[in-house]
């Protein structure tokens, strides 16, 4: 039983980058920007980040860091493709490749300094409960914040008028746009809001997961939250699944390791990736399923005219 | 009048010339090729330690340049290429992935003289040196058994080469000495240096109780965990006790520095000839970290294993070696497995249930 | 007052041909202002990135041969690209390229064959690219998934296929267990054109599908298929082109493109399959493809211009001591201001003064 507690402590500490992240991807793509540069806005948080808690030992700033790097970076990719309407794909891209550069030369100062990891929850009573103990009481802010946030854009997306033009803009920008809704506004909104969590994912890693900072110690986990968006259909609450299921793979592909089953560490950690490519397949079959498929306009250029 | 001043002018410009390139040609430019990032805190770090201490000691006469994160692939024959041709005349490769590319280079450059760690390739122009990083994983081996209250310790290794084998080998025959029914469990992360990953295998093996952790890989991110959970473990390639200074007991430090200021003065002073230089803890190539947070028998103990290897009295390879099928295997050092062998291992020694991965 | 985005009437012409000079004028002034901020000369970082790759036979040669595969790459993305299909999953057909090939010559290592092992090689490769590349085309087609998330999924795939093949069966048995093939035999190697260096055919391979892409763009009527499906998808279903069928198309060539490009590289300057065969070569001819206009003589250009920072960037690294990753900022600075430039080609901006007021509460 210890094992297994111990198994999903470490599953909801690698899930939870992956579930910040593609909670403010899924934001952005719900109103219908396709931003691919996760990975370099989450990197430039783990910086950031790292440099924030640093500096002034408290992972609350760090924290913050995380998130004005990421949705700095971002208003960099907005400006491009809500102002000049250029193509998504390409400028996702390079913001990636800038921000892993960009975090690479701030970063490089700060390798091999520790600072104290972020705080673990401790209630009294509560915490030192058996099997459930440490799993629901004993877990750091970050955490607790992610569960907070899916329910928070939950709410918004389908229980908030503001959520609903959201979706509307995703899903028909043109008619969205008739209708008078400003659609560059809302969208400059969501991929602000999509940037700040992955800043904020990225620095969860510096600062809760291994508290110090080494280049590219994002290790692809923004690509793989970009999987994540669309693997959950764009659906918050399945997000969340999502998130825990990918962790878990990653987690068990070593704890198999260590009980010697021998199945090929290569294979399971396909695994999150096939999936998703078996899931588009499924999803995009029952395109007319309300609520089920991709946001329409997604990744389409938006220029309204006059 | 005006032929002598002309003489004079000629014979001064020749002396100042001659003096200004001797005076170039004797400051030695030396290059470092580093797999990782220099602030890894362990195996590139030790190297760039070692590099900085020899500029310390050789000061003007040397120039160094350092070119880190350069990927075991075709970028890294670009890389050392480069440094010959900026004119460095002693180049160091730090990592066995290295191996053809400095072979190649070093071909091209016959007058550029190339240190390969790790390696077992050679030309007239190109050496290899490494540590016997297996007599520290023996001592590592033995303490663990005395510290170790569950027997199981938890081993978080790299890539199934024969140095990280004859390391685990090592360890397990040096743990069996104190408990002959040791265990010791394995997660191959398939990287020299990736914090995270290291961090998750240390977590997973902690989970499954080991209460011991050592690795074969180059960040204190295993270290770091062993200190949240509250058990011990080993550092790897520096002291790393700053990341556990509860957790650690000792680490195998990679001592570099002696190495480097040696093959400098070679060159310097036109000795330098390729050899093979395998240094461990008798020429202190490899150095233990303080023994710490153990009891002082536990202390004693180590230091005297210690002891007994430097002086040779004790080798960690010493025969009969069984492997795990239970075959026992040709002694051809005599009373210890040469140098061949160890280089070569390709077998766990009884004790380990898991197979070697690939094979 | 407020600052909008207007369609043009036509393309401006003037832009277009300002364009790529504009960007790279302001990437080097945002380079200059980095290099300040760094500690170093800008002059002397500037010309050690971009002037002095240029100035020996050497360094010329290494950027030809970083600059072959980025061209192969990103004129086959060019021809996705141009149909408005998106193909981000280059990285990965070109490491199922250098698998299938590298088969062949695992199989046959060691056991004296003849000369065919290697243009077999490079079909192998090719052929494998392109099967991989069409599963995401085929999955938009006949499913209607993302093709850009699909062909980026099997770029992992791909990649933990090849690790697991090196670390495994395909192991060199006489390599210490090292995660590497045998090295292959000189037969199974792609031929230096240079004694001694590492400049190779694949170059000359590159040079000829730049040639074969812009005949095809320029001249056939698949060429014309392909740029009308982008440019006019309802037009091109009018002027009954399949596009379904073309999506195909474009996939699988640059399947193959990127497939072949995969299988020279590891039977060239690598000599043998290894992790890490790629840094990522599949991604940068996205940038490559962009920033050369996704015109396979500007792609040919671009590429070698990348491949110049690259180069430059490793010198820089040597003589100033800048770190690597400053090249890339500068490309993913490029590629910002290139874009950008690009815009305006086909939008301007306009100062207006009346605000168009949003409805409220409706529908």
């Amino acid at each position: 039983m210890a094992l297994l507690e111990a198994i999903i402590l470490s599953v909801i500490a690698a899930s939870t980058p992956l579930l910040l992240a593609a909670a403010g991807e899924l934001v952005a793509e719900r109103s219908g920007v396709l931003n691919l540069g996760v990975e370099g806005m989450m990197i430039m948080g783990a910086a950031c980040g790292f440099a924030g808690a640093y500096f002034t030992g408290s992972t609350f700033v760090g924290a913050l860091a995380g998130i004005i790097a990421g949705a700095a970076l971002s208003l960099v990719f907005a400006a491009l493709t809500l102002g000049l309407a250029v193509n998504q794909v390409a400028t996702g891209l390079a913001l990636t490749i800038l921000g892993i550069g960009l975090s690479g030369l701030i970063g490089a100062g700060f390798v091999g300094q520790r600072i104290t990891p972020a705080p673990h929850l401790d209630i009294p009573f509560l915490t030192d409960l058996p099997v459930v103990g440490h799993i629901l009481f004993g877990q750091d802010a970050f955490v607790y914040f992610s569960i907070l946030l899916v329910a928070g854009i939950w709410w918004f997306l389908y229980r908030t008028r503001g959520g609903l033009i959201l979706r509307a803009v995703g899903d028909n920008h043109t008619s969205a746009h008739a209708l008078g809704y400003p659609v560059l506004k809302i969208r400059l909104l969501a991929v602000l809001f999509g940037g700040g969590c992955a800043g904020l994912a990225g620095a969860y890693l510096p600062l809760a997961y291994t508290p110090f900072f080494i280049p590219g110690m994002t290790a692809g986990r923004g690509w793989i939250a970009l999987a994540l968006v669309v693997f959950s259909s764009w659906l918050p609450v399945r997000l969340v699944g999502g998130a825990y299921l990918f962790g878990a793979v990653t987690i068990l592909q070593l704890h198999t390791q260590a009980l010697g089953l021998g199945i090929p560490s290569q294979l399971m950690s396909s695994l999150p990736y096939l999936a998703t490519v078996i899931v588009l397949v499924l999803i995009s079959r029952t395109r007319a399923t309300a609520g089920s498929a991709a946001p329409a306009s997604l990744g389409m250029v938006f220029v309204p005219d006059r | 009048m005006k032929k002598f001043c002309l003489a004079a002018a000629a014979t001064f410009v020749t002396l100042a010339a001659a003096t200004l390139g001797a005076h170039a040609a004797d400051k030695l430019k030396v290059g470092f090729i580093y797999l990782g990032p220099v602030g890894d805190f362990g195996w590139t770090y030790q190297h760039e330690v070692g590099r900085q201490n020899m500029v310390k000691a050789l000061g003007d006469k040397i120039e160094t340049t350092y070119l880190e994160n350069v990927n075991e692939g075709p970028d890294a024959e670009r890389a050392i290429e480069q440094l010959a041709r900026a004119g460095n005349k002693l180049i160091f490769t730090t990592s066995f992935g290295y191996m053809d590319p400095t072979l190649k280079v070093a071909k091209r450059f016959p007058n550029v003289f190339f240190e390969h760690a790790t390696g077992f390739k050679r030309a007239p122009n190109m050496s290899t040196y490494s540590g016997r990083f297996y007599e520290g994983r023996y001592i590592q081996g033995v303490i663990a058994a005395k510290m170790s209250k569950k027997g199981v310790l938890g081993y978080i290794a790299s890539f199934p080469i024969p140095e990280v084998i004859s390391g685990i080998n090592a360890t397990l025959l040096g743990a069996q000495t104190i408990n002959p029914n040791i265990k010791v469990k394995i997660i191959w992360v398939n990287s020299w240096f990736d914090p995270g990953k290291e961090a998750d295998a240390a977590k997973a093996l902690a989970d499954q109780g080991c209460d011991v952790l050592m690795q074969h890989t180059d960040s204190p991110a295993a270290m770091q965990i062993a200190a949240q959970r509250g058990i011990l473990a080993f550092g790897q390639d520096s002291d790393m006790i700053k990341f556990g200074p509860k957790s650690q007991l000792t680490a195998i430090i990679d001592n570099w520095a002696p190495y480097y200021e040696q093959r400098a003065k070679d060159v310097l002073d036109g000795t330098w000839k390729s050899t093979d230089t395998w240094g461990g803890l008798k020429s202190q190539l490899v150095v233990m970290a303080p023994y710490t947070n153990m009891p002082d028998d536990v202390k004693a103990l180590a230091e005297k294993t210690q002891a007994a290897i430097e002086d040779g009295s004790l080798h960690p390879f010493k025969c009969p070696i069984v492997d795990q099928d239970g075959k026992t295997i040709e002694c051809k050092g005599g009373t210890h497995l040469d140098d061949g062998q160890i280089l070569s291992m390709n077998f766990y020694v009884k004790g380990v249930d898991e197979k070697i991965p690939g094979k | 007052m407020q600052l909008v985005l207007e369609r043009r009437g036509e393309r401006s012409a003037l832009i277009a041909i300002a364009s790529p000079l504009i960007a790279i004028a302001l990437t080097l002034i945002t380079m200059s202002i980095l290099f300040a901020l760094l500690g170093k000369s800008p002059i002397t970082a500037l010309y050690i990135y971009f002037v002095q790759p240029l100035t020996d036979s050497y360094t010329l040669q290494e950027i030809a041969v970083k600059a072959t595969p980025l061209v192969m790459i990103g004129v086959g993305l060019s021809l996705c690209y141009i149909a408005n299909v998106w193909n981000i999953g280059a990285e990965g057909q070109f490491t199922i390229g250098a698998v299938a090939g590298s088969w062949l010559a695992v199989y046959t290592n060691g056991t004296g064959v003849g000369y065919w092992v290697l243009p077999v090689m490079l079909l192998l490769g090719a052929a494998a690219g392109a099967l991989y590349a069409m599963i995401p085309a085929i999955c938009k087609v006949r499913f209607g998934a993302s093709e850009i998330l699909t062909s980026l999924m099997l770029v992992y795939v791909a990649d933990l296929f090849m690790d697991y093949l090196v670390r495994g069966p395909w192991r060199d048995p006489h390599g210490l267990n090292f995660p590497t093939t045998a090295d292959f035999d000189p037969v199974a190697t792609v031929p230096a054109l240079i004694e001694g260096s590492r400049l190779h055919a694949g170059a000359i391979v590159a040079l000829i599908l730049v040639m074969l892409a812009t005949v095809l763009l320029g001249r056939t009527i698949k060429g014309f298929e392909i740029r009308v499906v982008g440019a006019a998808p309802k037009a091109a279903r009018f002027g009954g082109f399949n596009s379904d069928q073309l999506v195909i198309f474009t996939f699988a060539v640059s399947g193959a493109l990127a497939g072949l490009a995969g299988i020279i590289e590891v039977a060239g300057p690598i000599g043998h399959l290894q992790p890490g065969i790629s840094p990522g070569y599949g991604f940068t001819a996205i940038i490559v493809a962009f920033l050369g206009r996704l015109n396979p003589v500007g792609i040919l250009i671009a590429g070698l211009f990348l491949a110049l920072t690259f180069i430059g960037g490793e010198g820089a690294q040597i003589s100033l001591k800048v770190p690597l990753d400053l090249t890339k900022v500068f490309q993913g600075i490029l590629l910002f201001y290139v874009l950008a430039c690009d815009s305006l080609i086909v939008y301007r901006i306009r100062l207006i003064t009346t605000l168009r007021k949003p409805a409220h509460g409706t529908a």
